[in-house]
């Protein structure tokens, strides 16, 4: 029999090879159940409230899934699965990753709807610091300085929210956002310097900054001007009701509905709207925007000063949503797989939200599951998440298309 | 006056507004001094303090020895940075492939009893060659499947970074009688020389001839530039892949070349670290200077000798603010506030020329990295 995937459809070299990718990526992960997943005995309790938990026999679950997984991987190298074939990979990692906690939590248990509700908190950052992303870039300026952004909200506000209380601070994390937003729009459009170069002096300036002032203003007054209490979850009468999914989503402080609300709004906002088709125009094709009359400088520096606001208040999510506090170099990188999120999503707010809960995920796993004792160095299980990035983005994802005039500055004529 | 005088000029006063406006940052952040409306104490923390700085970096030749050593794995990474950038290559995994080399330059470095003469070398083309593999790879994935760089290359840092840890605490690298990540040492054949031997056995001058080595590498890099039709082919690539592709050149298996070669400059950055100043690797071997050599090779706006500039004032720096540390109660993070101001303001020289009234043409940074690619 050939390789002929779905016949009534025409397929193109592309989808075949992908088609090919995904399939032999089933057997790599069948053989990781057979020979890694099967070798701890007992069963895996995940708890999901406080009383109740489901266990998973390890071994079996490991030996049934690399079975199931032989079996998807043939019929995906061999017919493949259609239109359900993102439906198959979506269920088989899912089950993989079932299977990687039995094999990590076998004998012992752990509690997996705290891990998931740890996930939504911790992808706020990201989520936001990436739409701050998508905005200026689908616009046409670049934005490298995601984590200045993100870092510098995170200092100002946890200074503004132990003087004052914790919407001021919120408040001031987001001008904050805006301030450097400003200098960066300033700098690359009326100025037109390389964008990537104010980018990346924003992140050193607001990484020197917070840490001088963090070293020399607040260590020596703690108690006055870097303690607060950071918000409490807010539950959503009815919805966290529901079982599981409830405690996840429902249950959650005010940020992670601000996030969600930031993507659905940002989505709806890009693909629904006169601003948004101007804005995803001047990203593209300024010069065709500018000559029907859309003034391109001006939606840029607004576009980039809104993108400030929404990264300034990712920023402020350390100290005051969870935090408590500011430490140095407090968002340690998160600004830049933020960044690694917008172009994981292909520059879409969804897109960028699903790359900001992988790697959300990938912490929570860490600290819930780092402490058992798997017989692998835990440096491995650590890096696990990025070795899963590149694997994601190189076996699927392949060249993602920015926006073609990002970077580059526009004249008027 | 001339395009480099010129250039020099603008860099200068770029280098005085970035002090003027920290010297703010410093006065207004002295809480204390202010509170009791002490402005005199809150200036003379500040002279102080820039005192340090000069001190520290260029007052004598201890300070000297530490600018160079300190600007040694900078200029070396910085390179790596900036033959990228020629590439139109964004390489922020400079960290990785140091921590790459770092790791086969010290494997050659303990494993192996040779003459110094030979065994330098080996230890250092191990380092090149570490780097060089390590940075092949997001060249590759880039090529083959049209991976971006900038996540694949953030990935790789972190891959490298807990690989590292974990490969310090095997039985082939860790040090006898230590739990934690820390190596064995480098047979003394293996140690690059220092660069001051022959002021005698002074134990302070740590700079080494890791230094010369990072002077080669960036002879080496103009030397590829400008004479080279591989380095003519790497910009070309750089300029506008479509038209190098247009015009015959293998721009996919160059991606490739441009990375190992970025590579193998940071992976001599790792290995002069490991060979010639500390002598053995820690986790922390790298540091953060993948992530200043951005700031470094953006300074030099990606040329041989501008790297090398912007690597020595860095590296001088750094030692000036240790200096300034010890002596007053200003926080080395200073610098990096400092570095961030100085990139700032030479990327900018129409604000300078405001600020400053200069007349005549300010040339800009031009362009080091265009877009996303899209």
């Amino acid at each position: 029999m050939t390789a002929a995937a779905v016949p009534d459809r025409v397929v193109s070299a592309e989808q075949r090879k992908r088609a090919r990718s995904v399939g032999i990526t089933y057997l790599v992960l069948a053989m990781v159940c057979f020979f890694i997943f099967t070798r701890r005995p007992g069963d895996a309790g995940f708890r999901i409230t406080e009383t109740s938990q489901f266990t998973l026999p390890a071994q079996g679950f490991g030996w049934a899934l690399g079975i199931v997984l032989v079996a998807v991987a043939a019929a995906q190298l061999l017919r493949g699965f259609g239109r359900l074939s993102n439906v198959v990979l979506a269920l088989a990692t899912a089950a993989f990753f079932m299977s990687f906690l039995a094999w990590a939590a076998a004998g012992d248990s752990f509690s997996f709807v705290g891990m998931l509700q740890d996930t939504v908190s911790r992808s706020v950052p990201i989520t936001l610091g990436a739409i701050g992303g998508i905005l200026s870039e689908r616009s046409g300026v670049i934005n490298i300085s995601i984590e200045g952004m993100l870092l510098a909200a995170a200092c100002t506000s946890a200074i503004a929210a132990s003087l004052t209380n914790l919407w001021l601070g919120t408040l001031v994390g987001a001008l904050t956002g805006v301030a450097l937003a400003a200098v960066l729009a300033v700098m690359s459009i009326r100025y037109k310097v390389d964008q990537v170069i104010v980018g990346f002096a924003i992140n050193f300036f607001a990484l020197g900054v917070t840490s001088f002032v963090s070293f020399r203003v607040l260590v020596p007054n703690r108690d006055t001007m870097n303690n607060l209490l950071p918000v409490t979850p807010i539950r959503i009468p009815l919805l966290a009701d529901v079982p599981f999914i409830g405690t996840i989503f429902f249950e959650q402080t005010i940020f992670v509905y601000f996030s969600f609300a930031a993507v659905a709004l940002a989505t709806w906002g890009l693909y629904r709207t006169k601003w948004g088709l101007r804005t995803r125009a001047i990203g593209e094709y300024p010069k065709a925007a500018g000559t029907l009359g859309v003034d391109v400088n001006k939606l840029r520096y607004q576009n980039l000063l809104l993108a400030g606001a929404v990264a300034g208040i990712g920023g402020a999510w350390w100290p005051i949503g969870i935090v408590g506090r500011f430490d140095q170099n407090i968002t340690n990188g998160r600004g830049f797989i933020a960044l690694a999120a917008v172009i994981f999503g292909r520059w879409h707010p969804v897109g960028a939200l699903c790359g900001a809960l992988v790697f959300a995920l990938a912490e929570a796993v860490r600290l819930k599951i780092g402490n058992f004792d798997t017989g692998i160095p835990s440096e491995f299980l650590i890096m696990a998440p990025y070795v899963v990035t590149i694997i994601v983005v190189a076996g699927f994802i392949g060249a993602s298309r920015a926006p073609k005039a990002a970077g580059q500055p526009y004249e008027d004529q | 006056m001339n395009e480099t005088l010129k250039s020099l000029r603008f860099t200068l006063l770029a280098v005085v507004a970035a002090l003027v406006v920290s010297a703010f940052i410093i006065v207004i952040t002295d809480i204390e001094a202010l509170g009791d409306g002490n402005f005199g104490q809150a200036f003379s923390t500040l002279g102080t303090a820039y005192w340090g700085l000069f001190k520290g970096s260029f007052g004598s030749l201890r300070a000297i020895s530490n600018t160079i050593t300190g600007a040694t794995p900078l200029l070396l990474a910085g390179l790596a940075v900036s033959s990228a950038f020629k590439a139109g290559l964004f390489n922020i995994g400079a960290t990785g492939q140091m921590l790459a080399g770092a790791i086969t330059g010290l494997w050659v470095g303990f494993a192996f009893q040779l003459p110094p003469i030979i065994h330098v070398p080996l230890a250092l083309l191990a380092a090149a060659v570490g780097g060089a593999l390590f940075g092949a790879i997001p060249g590759a994935l880039k090529a083959r499947t049209g991976a971006h760089e900038v996540i694949t290359t953030i990935m790789l840092n972190g891959i490298a970074s807990f690989t590292v840890l974990w490969l310090l605490k095997t039985e082939l690298f860790k040090r006898e009688g230590r739990d934690d990540a820390i190596s064995k040492f480098v047979e003394d054949s293996a140690k690059l020389p220092k660069l001051f031997w022959f002021m005698g056995k002074r134990i302070d001058l740590l700079a080494h001839t890791g230094f010369i080595v990072a002077l080669l590498a960036t002879f080496v890099f103009w030397w590829l530039l400008r004479k080279t039709t591989l380095g003519f082919e790497m910009q070309a690539t750089g300029f506008n892949q479509e038209a190098a592709r247009y015009a015959g050149m293998k721009t996919k298996s160059l991606m490739v070349v441009s990375m190992a070669i970025a590579g193998a400059f940071a992976g001599l950055a790792g290995g002069s670290e490991v060979l010639g100043l500390y002598g053995y690797a820690s986790g922390s071997v790298a540091g953060d200077i993948g992530f200043d050599a951005i700031a470094v090779a953006l300074l030099g706006r990606s040329t041989p000798i501008g790297t090398l500039v912007s690597a020595l004032l860095f590296g001088a720096l750094q030692a000036g603010g240790r200096q300034m540390q010890v002596d007053t109660d200003v926080p080395i993070d200073l610098i990096i506030v400092l570095r961030a101001l100085i990139v700032f303001f030479i990327a900018a020289p129409l604000l300078v020329k405001a600020i400053f009234r200069v007349k005549g043409d300010a040339k800009g940074f031009g362009q080091t990295f265009r877009g996303w690619g899209g």
